[in-house]
């Protein structure tokens, strides 16, 4: 069947803002099925919210929409647009939930959109626990025993039949929000109502706990011809328990004989012909009894998946792609093989190396929540590293997380080398049994405290084939002490074969890394690069994706062409995400469009820029000093792009810079300039800019006298990190020694920057594009939320919409005065604080920032595309860009916080960055824009009901105007006593509730009852710290909106009167920009 | 142990071995399944030959009795990048290491097979002679040339069985032919079918599906004579899998011609390509042949594609089947190779592949359905 012809034009639904269990990959996805989709001449209609990816840029689609992926904004677009399909299985659980939220208004039938790819009862049969159950019995396949509660007694009846432990999992949600396993009747109550909460069916489904089973996935494909293949098989190291977004997972599957394997696979197939997914990618997780082998059906999701993502990198077979070529009619003989170019997709890829894949975690963002992994997913990020052997793979995995860590262990960066202390066995064991982001390195611990492979299998569940591979890392280590530097060439091979980085080696023979290269390199010991290529070298491979091995074959076509490498972002993380891999993927698109050959360096799988086809090359490999080096003295690049990925490239510069690599653009030593806190001073002075009062420190007593010194309020925080990792605003002695010591901890060796904190001041976020002669303004951001706010998590707006133009034009002449005097080449971001009309300089960052995908959606000016070309020597003149673009729309920028996933945390925004995404609103106006951005956020502004107001005394006045205006549009107002009793002497209507410390019914109640529908509270956390944690905590958990600053209340304010004033419309960026 | 293995071009590669001392000889391919290494280690098929695992991690799932598919191990030596002597799972009863030992079968590891697989690629399937204790690269490489190479040989021979026997149970049952004289009232075990296999180095899978599809199963040597097997006058006969190239193995193709057209008939891998043989058609040596789990084949009738096990050197020249009365009912998508056949007239059939996988996966096991049909009516 080739492609259909009676459909022309297909809506595509993107995922929205990156959030725990959302990343990148479908910013992946969605980029893939719009490329497909417009080679076969379809026309595309794209909706997502989420700026920073690459699938919203205006050439990806035909018409783009930045607006908010709800059921009524795409209703919008359906009518406006009238595509004749939807295909809804590239965007998420959000893309898919909305589209069946949209089939269910109706609105496909009145319009005669079809839904393509999986129907809706396809995608309910999948996603309602009772239809999946009942689905698997039919095809004789067994699901763990459970039971479906709509309240709770239903969940108290159930566990009754099926007893504790119990696993707790709410319909139609999120990886697994609110979900848990339930030891006893407190858990169980705590987290079904959680669950029940969370669903959007208020359904949760109770289920028998298969704690400690093996767990497995599959990743398979059908078309409309009923070809069914399976593309990857995936092993979940961490046993069943821990959500497989929060497990270390290993490709292809290790522990299963072909008997097993195969049983699995005609299960995955007979799956997806029963839920009917008619085409496309679906994944289906299964666990296994290590003891008898029985298997039993987890889930299936009936859409492409974080999983696709990492098997798409994992074989080179591009799932997504694939997807939606089947989605528009064609069978997988009809499609080919780009990897090998001879063959067909209608076959199922197989693996020459081992593939790992290692979670990022970030606890320590969320010190109030305890560092614990259950079946509700907590990671932001993942890596993946691939290598011959399990072994090397594995190390490589641990190098890539860019946790400081070079591998398994004997690293420098031990318990003992960094507390000085051997863990005890009680330490050792409740970290084994107790699943939590550093088990790994615990499970090192154990081995060198003599645990048995039976006892470590015991207390983690963990299959021993997994702990025998450890060992022998393990024991490899002690026979590399053994050896000492006298070890010879076999071994030295040998040793870089299981993974060992030089910095590992270097710790085990107590020398350095330089020496134990030097000795490598003189006995000839280099990695050589192996192809991924589908097919395990049956064929030739057209497409150059590598990854290295300590073996003998290189395979690397290295060409005479001008070429560059790009570095890219690594993991996910808080404060370093898609928005750099954007940069690095538009870096690939300007080197190509220069005729210069690209280079991609990464190891994050659910990345564009890990796409086989975004740039020339491919390395999968971790950024670390070693490896890129390694890379770099193979392909012998004529430049290296440093500034794009964030601080992972940016900190390899100066290493990179001394093996005389070249970087191109800026170069080390301006980013030096720019970070080091005394030639910093010593340019400003130079140029007669003033920042707020400041010093750095190296030890607890030094910061204090600093703080002396400048008076408090002060900002600590460390040098040399990205997103505000441990910063905080200190009023007192006490917290700031407390605070400097956590700052020692986040960037050891460096000095800790001390600065006074500017209370109520604007902030500015400027970004600009230099090509070493001229300095063009991309873009200035006011920042919606005061200075204080990490730039991260601050709502922003573009153009300033508070700050007069003799500022403005003051900011602009600041910023390329800092450009020429660093000499920048490329992007620069600088944050501005202005109080009192000054102007402050807070921070210079001589690379691209998280704002440069915002900035050039709102002003289609492509930033990261020009400054590449200009850092390949073209001029911005050259490149016709000579102006500031200032749009004449309004764009708002909105963070999104992922504190729904962390319990006890409190949702008050500080200097420490803590949104894991981002959403924009682009309208005419700042209310519809804010509005936006809001509801793309998934903050639901009322337009009636009640407003909560409680502010600190401090901001009684400034909460005065936002308690009248929303009381003028007819909103109700309901304070506390203080904040009551001063609106109610200045003429506002006000009811009174009790604090929660006042006794009851109080705020709590009045939340839960559903009698508030926005909730306004600032704190300090002082005095009345317990009550606004609570009352934050409430509004959170049942998704009212609410704001901790009063600048945002003022901003959710004029969103709200926008929202009554007009319906909001919606508009394609093309539109925009035209 | 250090070892060596050195190709008939001359290229080496230093090794080691994981079952200790010894030397062997054979034709060197590669398998790029990821799992079932038991299963392909005992599979007649594999006879005179050292195969190499494309997945570097092998021994990972230990082996156990069941997943056999002859009594023995029938490679000449086994290649793989990295053993593993610490398998996991709960079916495992011994490691590969110790199963290869205590069958004389020669294991290494440690050398890049990637870069042996891309040579067999690139240059063809080719000689080559492992040994522990000769590790001179050019001695080694004269020593490859000594030995006889695969076209022309017979070694079907080598592989088939010398006695009948029955299929009980999933077992092999020797099958008392003094007692029981060979005749039509041989079969005794009231099942739906009677099947004669014909064993030039048959999978017991095979074996496991015919009896599962409700056959009695006599499994006969390759020399049985077409008299001999129409005197048990089965319901169907069945070819078998076997070893090397067809050609050598004259007496086959002569009994097969004699009894098409007797009873069904379904060949499998070697016996479809006997079964072209016998109609006439011609067989070539592949490059580097098919082996692995995930070879796509398109059933041209339904236009679905299986994924489907292969194992084999040989293949029908599609062009040489032309002006016979067959219909080519299979392809291969990778290269367009031959891979099925009906015969037009007689009742007669024949993949290329392995419907019963094993290792592999399952989508073509309606074969035996077919074959089962094929007897009823």
């Amino acid at each position: 069947m080739p492609k259909r012809t009676d459909i022309n034009k297909i809506l595509l639904i993107g995922a929205g803002p990156i959030i725990i269990s959302q990343a990148c990959e479908f910013d992946y996805s969605g980029t893939q099925a719009c490329k497909a989709l417009k080679e076969e001449g379809f026309e595309v209609v794209l909706v997502n919210s989420n700026p920073a990816t690459i699938m919203t840029d205006p050439e990806m689609a035909d018409r783009t929409y930045i607006e908010p992926v709800t059921p009524e904004a795409v209703a919008m677009i359906i009518e406006k647009e009238r595509p004749d399909a939807l295909l809804p299985t590239l965007g998420g659980q959000t893309g898919l939930n909305t589209a069946v939220e949209v089939a269910k208004m109706g609105v496909l039938e009145k319009f005669g959109v079809e839904m393509i790819g999986a129907s809706l009862d396809a995608i309910e049969k999948a996603e309602d626990r009772d239809l999946f159950r009942k689905a698997m019995d039919r095809i004789g396949l067994k699901i763990p025993e459970s039971g479906i509660a709509n309240t709770m007694d239903e969940a108290w009846e159930i566990v009754e039949q099926i007893g504790y432990p119990i696993i707790v999992r709410p319909a139609f949600t999120l990886g697994g929000t609110g979900g848990g396993v339930a030891y006893n009747s407190d858990d169980l109550e705590k987290m079904a109502k959680a669950g029940l909460d969370a669903s959007l069916i208020t359904q949760v489904m109770l289920e028998q706990s298969v704690l400690g089973w093996k767990e497995y996935e599959l990743e398979v494909m059908r078309d409309h011809n009923d070809n069914v293949v399976i593309i990857c098989s995936i092993e979940n190291m961490d046993p069943m328990g821990i959500h497989t977004g929060d497990s270390i997972t290993v490709a292809p599957i290790q522990t299963l004989s072909d008997k097993e394997y195969q049983v699995m696979r005609d299960a995955s197939i007979a799956i997806m012909r029963e839920i009917g997914v008619d085409t496309g990618g679906s994944n289906v997780q299964f666990a296994v009894d290590p003891a008898n082998g029985d298997m039993i059906v987890v889930e299936m999701n009936p859409r492409v998946s974080r999983s696709s993502a990492l098997a798409s990198k994992a074989t080179g077979f591009p799932i997504a792609k694939i997807a939606a070529k089947l989605a528009v009619g064609y069978t997988l003989d009809e499609i080919p093989n780009d990897i090998t170019g001879e063959t067909l997709a209608s076959f199922e890829p197989t693996l020459d190396y081992c593939v790992v894949k290692i979670p990022r975690w970030t606890f320590e963002k969320f010190p109030e929540t305890e560092d614990y992994l259950t079946t509700s997913m907590k990671s932001v990020g993942e890596m993946m590293s691939i290598g011959r052997t399990f072994k090397e793979a594995f190390q490589k995995g641990i190098r890539s997380l860019e946790i400081s860590r070079h591998g398994f262990g004997a690293d420098g960066q031990d318990l003992i080398d960094l507390e000085e202390r051997k863990p005890k066995k009680s330490e050792i064991e409740g970290k084994l049994s107790t699943p939590n982001s550093r088990r790994i390195f615990y499970l090192r611990y154990a081995l060198e405290n003599d645990f048995s492979i039976d006892t470590i299998y015991e207390l983690t569940g963990i299959d021993p084939w997994f702990l025998y591979q450890l060992r022998q890392i393990f024991e490899m280590e002690q026979d590399i002490k053994k050896n000492g530097k006298n070890m010879d060439d076999d071994f030295l091979r040998r040793v870089k074969s299981f993974g060992f980085s030089d910095k590992q080696i270097a710790y085990l023979t107590k020398t350095n890394e330089a020496s134990v290269k030097k000795r490598r390199n003189a006995a000839g010991i280099r990695p050589v690069y192996k192809l991924v290529d589908t097919c395990a070298a049956e064929f030739r491979a057209a497409t150059p994706y590598y990854y290295s091995t300590y073996e003998t074959e290189n395979e690397a076509r290295v060409s005479k062409d001008k070429k560059v490498i790009i570095l890219g972002g690594g993991p996910n993380r808080i404060g370093q995400g898609i928005e750099f891999d954007y940069c690095c993927v538009h870096a690939s698109f300007a080197l190509r469009e220069e005729g210069v050959e690209s280079i991609m360096v990464n190891s994050n799988p659910e990345t564009v820029s890990t796409d086989y086809d975004t740039s020339d090359k491919l390395y999968f490999e971790p950024l670390t000093e070693e490896d890129v080096l390694h890379i770099v003295e193979t392909e012998q690049p004529k430049g290296i792009i440093v500034q794009f990925g964030g601080q992972t490239p940016l900190n390899l510069s100066v290493p990179l810079h001394k093996a005389d690599a070249p970087i191109l653009g800026t170069q080390p030593e301006s980013i030096d300039r720019a970070e080091d806190r005394e030639l910093f001073q010593a340019m400003l002075k130079k140029l007669d800019l003033v920042q707020p009062a400041n010093g750095t420190a190296m030890d607890v007593e030094g910061a204090a006298a600093v703080a002396e010194e400048i008076g408090y309020p002060v900002i600590v925080r460390p040098s040399y990190v990205l997103g505000g990792r441990a910063m905080k605003i200190v009023y007192n002695r006490e917290d700031l020694e407390a605070f400097t010591r956590l700052a020692i901890i986040a960037s050891p060796g460096h000095p800790v920057l001390i600065d006074k904190f500017l209370e109520d001041a604007i902030e500015l976020d400027v970004d600009a594009i230099s090509d070493g002669k001229t300095t063009i303004i991309g873009g200035i951001m006011e920042h919606i939320e005061e200075a204080g706010v990490h730039s991260g998590d601050s709502a922003c707006v573009l153009p300033p919409f508070s700050v007069n133009r003799k500022l403005l034009d003051e900011v602009t002449a600041a910023t390329k005065a800092m450009a020429a005097e660093l000499n920048v080449i490329g992007l620069m971001n600088v944050q501005y604080a202005i109080k009192d009309d000054k102007v402050y300089i807070i921070e210079v960052n001589p690379r691209a920032s998280r704002t440069i995908p915002f900035v050039s959606k709102a002003t289609g000016v492509p930033l990261a595309k020009l400054a590449t070309k200009v850092m390949l020597g073209r001029t911005l003149k050259d490149l016709g860009l000579t102006s500031e673009v200032i749009p004449p729309h309004i764009s708002v920028k909105e963070a999104v916080l992922p504190f729904d996933r962390f319990p006890d945390v409190d949702t008050l925004l500080g200097p420490e960055m803590k949104s894991t995404g981002e959403v924009m609103g682009i309208d005419s106006d700042f209310g519809a824009a804010f509005a936006k951005a809001q509801l793309g956020a998934k903050q639901n502004l009322p337009t009636e009901g009640t407003i909560f107001i409680s502010v600190r005394k401090n901001d009684y006045d400034a909460a005065l105007p936002v308690a009248k205006t929303f009381s003028d549009i007819g909103f109700k107002i309901m304070s506390t006593r203080g904040t009551a009793n001063f609106f109610k002497e200045n003429g506002i209507e006000t009811s009174i509730i009790n604090k929660v410390s006042r006794g009851r019914p109080h705020v709590v109640d009045a939340i839960t009852n559903g009698e508030v529908q926005l909730v306004i509270n600032t704190g300090t956390g002082d005095e009345t710290k317990r009550d606004g944690y609570l009352i934050r905590r409430a509004a959170l958990k049942f998704s009212i909106p609410y704001t901790t600053t009063l600048s945002a209340a003022l901003a959710v304010c004029r969103g709200i009167v926008s929202l009554k004033s007009n319906k909001l419309s919606v508009k394609p960026i093309q539109e925009y920009h035209s | 142990m250090k070892a060596m293995l050195a190709l008939e071009d001359g290229r080496t590669f230093p090794c080691r071995s994981f079952t200790g001392p010894g030397e062997t000889w054979g034709e060197v391919v590669f398998n790029t399944s990821m799992t079932g290494y038991q299963e392909i280690l005992t599979d007649p098929s594999y006879r005179g030959q050292m195969v190499t695992m494309t997945y570097p991690l092998i021994g990972n799932y230990g082996v156990n009795p069941e997943d056999v598919e002859s009594d023995r191990i029938q490679v000449s030596a086994f290649i793989i990048r990295e053993y593993q002597d610490f398998p996991s799972n709960f079916r495992s009863t011994s490691t590969l290491a110790d199963y290869l030992k205590k069958q004389g079968v020669l294991g290494i590891e440690a050398l890049d097979t990637r870069a042996l697989t891309r040579h067999i690629r690139n240059t063809g399937a080719m000689r080559g002679y492992i040994s522990t204790e000769d590790l001179d690269p050019s001695s080694l490489v004269k020593r490859t040339l000594e030995t006889p190479a695969m076209t022309g040989q017979d070694l079907v021979g080598s592989v088939t069985t010398e006695m009948l026997y029955r299929w009980i149970d999933g077992k092999p049952v020797k099958f008392d032919q003094d007692k029981t004289p060979l005749g039509s009232n041989i079969w005794k075990q009231k099942k739906k079918h009677s099947v004669v296999a014909m064993d030039f180095g048959i999978k017991y899978n095979i074996l496991r599906y015919l009896e599962s599809k409700d056959c009695e199963v006599v499994v006969v040597p390759a020399s049985t004579s077409a008299d001999t097997i129409k005197s048990m006058a089965p319901d169907g006969i069945f070819l078998s899998n076997g070893p090397g190239d067809p050609e050598p193995v004259t007496y086959a193709v002569d009994t097969i011609r004699a009894l098409i057209g007797f009873r069904p008939m379904f060949g499998i891998c070697l016996g479809n390509q006997l079964l072209g043989l016998a109609l006439g058609g011609k067989t070539f040596k592949l490059k580097f042949g098919h082996r692995g789990g995930n070879q796509p084949v398109q059933n041209l009738a339904t236009g679905c594609v299986e994924i489907t096990a292969q194992n084999h050197g040989f293949a029908i020249d599609t062009d040489s089947m032309k002006g016979i009365n067959i219909e080519v009912t299979h392809i291969n998508l990778n290269d367009n190779t031959f891979e099925g056949f009906r015969h037009l007239e007689h009742p007669a059939f024949a993949v290329q592949y392995h419907p019963e996988a094993s290792p592999g996966p399952h989508d073509a096991s309606y074969l035996f359905d077919a074959f089962k049909k094929m007897m009823k009516g």
